[in-house]
């Protein structure tokens, strides 16, 4: 049988202190190997204490966090993760930080080199390997963390808000080219955004999430073609579709 | 804002070296022309009160032992540059390590962090006759001094620059798998290297003191000792003349440190320095 890539079952978190803040009320959520999951919601939802939790820098309170099978709870490194901020090292050159994931996973030095330098070009940063992360404009930096997540060898990713921080021209273009080098690849990735148009255009099933604390609001399933043009967004049914997302985040459905 | 603009270089390399040295000089123009007025003012007022030489030399005096005896200072210069080197050296190898322990093993910073402190507080004065007693009249005992009064700064400087770094960078390398050795390596031991630097100047400007220091209580040469004969022979223009040394080489060691700190860490100037960026 062919096992979920990622499956969450019953998450629960409160962050503890003065004010305990409770994000998560019982998350569940499952991704098939090779699809790409966004998981949308109204900003502090829980969705990046979700991705912590896949990635196993966060303990829940109660629940299961799988990843092929195994559990992430205490087990960092079972996929590759990108936070919202780029954390681009200062210290490396863009080389080295695209292959700073693939040499801690114990991938050969040379070798983790040689498959980076092959992927520069189509993360559009050919030319710029010997540069300091300070000389690379916001939307490079972006996508140099996006290829050092690609290049962690595992097969899931999980991506927090990518280009959230990404003007709308730029972010568009980001949307092609994401659906490019994903299509080539084949993992799966769960894909955290709050922009309902972002999570049609690039998702296979894409989930909406409550306010806090979070709970599963709906699942769409989205079947669009692929590839998908930038004007998909003017297509009917993507617009109908846009507008059933909306009303599931801000409430108003009954589903 | 995040148009795909490469940062290209403002200026051509040579310009921009020619700029930097021009401002440079801009820039320390003013200390330069107090300097040579209080000294020249000195030397007015040591020729028309007709001071003794033995209690305040003139410059001109200070001068002519360089021109005079200018040989005798080269094998004293090189014992206090290795004494203070050597022990600069050992406060930087000792610091960096007991930094990393501090900063990584809560216990260790519990108790050994106090004993640090403490150890500050000890009086070199009274410490250096010891040292003699306890290590000889070799280099061991400068080496130590300095090493004591250097390691201090460094340890405290690396230990912020430790606890400092980025916490989201140490949570992507360990959500790669990073073990507690490798985020140490990866992350935590770069972001301390500014911090890390930064102590290693202000060691270096207590370093030759330190080594000075340490001569104080015997030795067979060095810059220190110079001026113990000196002072006993009643050669004031001598001491004097010391002391310029000893400053020079002060402000050589600082110099060598910060250049030093530029070389290991290339990203902190990767921006102002015109080039690269193609």
């Amino acid at each position: 049988m062919s096992e979920a890539a990622v499956a969450i079952r019953g998450l629960r978190h409160t962050y503890p202190g003065t004010r305990p803040v409770e994000v998560l009320d019982g998350v569940d959520l499952e991704a098939a190997p090779g699809a790409f999951v966004s998981l949308v919601g109204p900003s502090g939802c829980g969705k990046s204490t979700l991705l912590q939790v896949l990635a196993g820098l966060l303990a829940p309170d109660a629940g299961e966090a799988l990843i092929e099978g195994r559990s992430t709870i205490g087990e960092p490194g079972l996929a590759a993760y990108m936070p919202q901020k780029d954390l681009l090292l200062p210290w490396r050159k863009a080389i080295g930080n695209a292959v700073l994931g693939a040499e801690i996973a114990g991938e050969p030095k040379a070798e983790a080199r040689r498959h980076a330098l092959d992927l520069f070009e189509r993360f559009g940063l050919a030319g710029f390997e010997e540069s300091w992360p300070s000389q690379l404009s916001g939307g490079m930096r972006q996508r140099l963390a996006l290829l050092r997540t690609f290049l962690v060898p595992r097969h899931v990713l999980l991506l927090d808000e990518p280009f959230g921080a990404l003007d709308a021209i730029t972010r568009r273009e980001m949307h092609q080219w994401l659906q490019e080098v994903w299509a080539s690849d084949a993992r799966t990735v769960l894909f955290v955004t709050h922009d309902v148009e972002e999570a049609l255009i690039l998702s296979d099933v894409a989930y909406v999430m409550t306010p806090r604390p979070a709970r599963m609001a709906a699942r769409f399933e989205v079947n669009y073609p692929r590839p998908r043009r930038p004007e998909i967004v003017t297509d009917p049914k993507f617009v109908a579709d846009k507008a059933r997302l909306l009303a599931a985040l801000d409430g108003t459905s009954p589903e | 804002m995040a148009v795909e603009v490469p940062s290209l270089p403002r200026t051509l390399p040579a310009w921009g070296l020619l700029r930097r040295t021009g401002a440079a000089a801009l820039e320390y123009a003013p200390a330069l022309v107090l300097l040579v007025a209080l000294v020249g003012l000195w030397e007015l007022m040591v020729q028309v009160l007709d001071t003794r030489p033995y209690i305040l030399p003139a410059p001109s005096a200070i001068w002519d032992v360089f021109a005079e005896k200018g040989h005798l200072f080269p094998a004293h210069i090189r014992t206090t540059a290795v004494e203070a080197i050597a022990g600069i050296g050992a406060a930087a190898a000792g610091g960096v390590i007991l930094a990393v322990l501090i900063a990584s093993i809560p216990i260790v910073r519990r108790v050994l962090y106090p004993i640090a402190v403490t150890s500050q507080t000890i009086p070199m004065i009274v410490l250096a006759p010891l040292l003699v007693v306890w290590l000889g009249l070799g280099i061991e005992p400068k080496v130590t001094v300095v090493g004591l009064v250097c390691f201090f700064p460094i340890v405290v400087s690396t230990v912020d620059g430790l606890a400092s770094a980025d916490r989201e960078m140490v949570a992507l390398v360990r959500s790669m798998g990073a073990s507690r050795l490798e985020v140490l390596r990866h992350v935590l031991i770069p972001s301390a290297v500014p911090s890390f630097f930064a102590g290693l100047k202000i060691a270096a400007a207590y370093a030759v003191i330190g080594a000075i220091f340490g001569e104080w209580v015997g030795a067979q040469s060095g810059l220190g000792i110079f001026i113990i004969r000196s002072r006993s022979a009643y050669q004031t223009d001598q001491i004097f003349a010391a002391i310029v040394v000893v400053a020079l080489l002060s402000i050589a060691l600082f110099v060598a440190v910060h250049l030093l700190a530029r070389v290991a860490s290339p990203w902190k100037y990767a921006n102002d320095q015109g080039e690269n960026g193609s």
